[in-house]
């Protein structure tokens, strides 16, 4: 018998299709197990009784012939997704209690394909942080060790795919936000192209950069759940128009012939430990006949510092927003209504967003626009463009995710420290490129290691075949935490 | 560059952020150390070189300019902090 916490979401599928298990007994079995797990502080929140009724009509669609393969599966949703049967608050104190009257892009599109909801997840506050050590409503443990973040801001998503507590969840990914937590917690995070999942009720952040993602237990699942995420919404003026496609047509190929890439530079001052896990992914794709190669990315450590203006900058005119007018906190108490708009933003943001606000308001404010903002985008393109010339050369770029496993809680002193954590995944993000992390290694302190993949725009199936070659060669994404 | 206790009164202004004096100190040190690794962009030469708004350099689509979305003003009112028959209430705007 399958064990049902650490089942795949194929698995699952298989066992739902055969009626070994209904989608009501799954639902069941999952909200036992994120009660039973309070303790790591995942979900913001959980409604049985939402879930039971969807878990009930993906039986009544199974019962009458009508499922897919991803219909009466549980998914569980990063709370920057609004969802009109949960409260939606992006962690934040701004938004507690929010009821969004529509749901999400990606959110719809999973029920529609029969997916059963359990909850929301907890992350940093507008996803804004990598340790989750910023969400308004208490940090999310990482399940393989109590010290160790569970990485940000998917911290949520991450750890429940990790503890068993779902076989998928949503996440996005700003600057690292599903691979740094994917790579902490030992799941495999996958960040499509920008545009390709729709941005269409994901809470905004920096919004050429902001993209929906997923955490899965294997590279096939992320396959078969992108597939149902993803699709044009007029709504979204950034949502890419393109046919469907099948995000599985490479899995199972061999690599032989292919080339990687490696930007070398980036393995010098790497945990060991963690250097070495990179350089066994590389000498294993070497013995299966790919041709490793290095490549030059000379802009690539430039991109934290035209991250944290493009991203702040982004940041501070999307959560202008927030006014204590049409929702969100307001204050109780104030003078008239600039106080009120004032006090209110000054209670309902934590120190991160803040922080971010007022980073982006000054950079483009007037006389510093060119210098800061202007100058940014201009190295932005300089890193997109070292991308594309590498990418006539390579299928694939293979480099760390993080400089070691996951670090301690108030390990980063300071908010400098903390933007650093980003050198290795903010560039893709940049360049709108899609890429992942998948587990290469366990650290001798416990801690999983991930390792980055990042392929060209719209490639997501070449990329998922070429982590599918690893992962069916390796153990490393079916190792579990310990029993916390 | 450097911030001073100015700046950052300045732009919590515009940002429409309220901030105490004491979170204002503590503000202005993280800021300028902040601004301090954003400076390293300063160095690079981007002679001729276009900004990159967007990764895909797109132009944005626009559509026709009808209701066809999210027309529940039952549900968005819900969430208002405060409302009068169908309306958002602020505080006296015009004396």
């Amino acid at each position: 018998m399958t064990d049902l916490s650490y089942a795949t979401v194929a698995q699952l599928s298989a066992l739902l299709r055969n009626k070994e298990v209904s989608a009501s007994e799954l639902a069941a079995h999952y909200l036992a197990r994120i009660e039973a797990s309070r303790g790591l502080n995942c979900f913001l929140d959980v409604r049985p009784e939402a879930t039971l009724a969807q878990a009930r009509a993906a039986d009544e669609r199974i019962a009458r012939g009508g499922a897919g393969p991803l219909t009466g599966v549980p998914v569980a949703h990063k709370d920057i997704f609004v969802t009109r049967e949960w409260a939606s608050t992006a962690a934040s104190r701004m938004l507690e209690g929010y009821m969004s009257p529509f749901d999400a892009a990606v959110v719809r599109r999973l029920k529609d394909a029969g997916m059963v909801n359990l909850g929301k997840l907890n992350c940093d506050e507008f996803a804004m942080g990598s340790g989750n050590e910023n969400s308004a409503y208490g940090r999310v443990l990482n399940p393989w060790d109590p010290n160790a973040v569970p990485g940000g801001s998917s911290g949520g998503s991450a750890t429940c795919v990790a503890a068993g507590l779902a076989p998928v969840a949503t996440a996005t990914d700003t600057g690292g936000s599903i691979r740094e937590p994917a790579a902490f917690t030992g799941v495999t995070g996958v960040k499509p192209t920008y545009g390709r999942p729709s941005r269409l009720g994901m809470i905004a952040f920096a919004s050429s950069l902001d993209t929906a993602g997923l955490m899965t237990r294997d590279v096939r699942d992320a396959a078969l759940v992108l597939g149902a995420m993803v699709g044009f919404e007029p709504w979204d003026s950034t949502s890419e128009d393109l046919p469907a496609e099948d995000f599985g047509r490479e899995l199972g190929r061999s690599v032989k012939g292919l080339r990687i890439g490696v930007p070398r530079a980036w393995l010098e001052g790497l945990d060991p430990e963690a250097a070495a896990c990179i350089e066994g992914v590389l000498g294993f794709y070497r013995s299966e006949g790919a041709e490793v190669v290095g490549v030059e990315l000379p802009s690539a450590p430039l991109g934290v510092s035209v991250y944290y203006v493009v991203a702040c900058a982004e940041a501070s005119t999307n959560l202008s927003r927030f006014d204590g007018v049409r929702y969100g906190h307001r204050a109780a108490e104030y003078a008239d209504i600039h106080d009120m708009i004032k006090r209110s933003r000054d209670e309902g943001f934590g120190p991160e967003p803040k922080r971010r606000i007022l980073i982006g308001t000054y950079v483009l404010s007037h006389g510093y626009y060119d210098a800061y903002y202007l100058k940014a985008q201009k190295v932005r393109r300089l890193i997109s463009r070292e991308f594309d010339a590498a990418f006539a050369g390579v299928d694939c770029i293979v480099s760390p995710v993080a400089t070691g496993a996951a670090y301690d809680f108030g390990a980063k002193s300071s908010p400098v420290d903390a933007y650093w954590n980003d050198l290795f995944t903010v560039p893709a993000s940049l360049a709108g490129l899609p890429c992942m992390s998948m587990p290469c290694g366990i650290h001798s302190n416990g801690r999983p290691i991930g390792v980055q993949l990042t392929c060209a725009h719209f490639a997501e199936a070449r990329m998922l075949g070429i982590a599918d070659a690893w992962q069916q060669a390796t153990d490393w994404h079916l190792r579990r935490p310990g029993e916390h | 560059m450097s911030l001073g206790m100015e700046d950052v009164r300045r732009i919590s202004e515009l940002a429409h952020v309220g901030i105490s004096e004491e979170a204002a100190a503590k503000m202005l040190g993280e800021l300028n150390a902040i601004f301090k690794m954003i400076e390293r962009i300063q160095a690079v030469d981007t002679e001729g070189v276009e900004p990159m708004m967007h990764p895909r350099d797109g132009v944005q689509r626009l559509r026709e300019d009808e209701v066809a979305f999210g027309d529940d003003r039952e549900a968005c009112m819900s969430n208002a902090p405060e409302e009068h028959e169908g309306q958002f209430l602020v505080p006296q705007v015009i004396e």
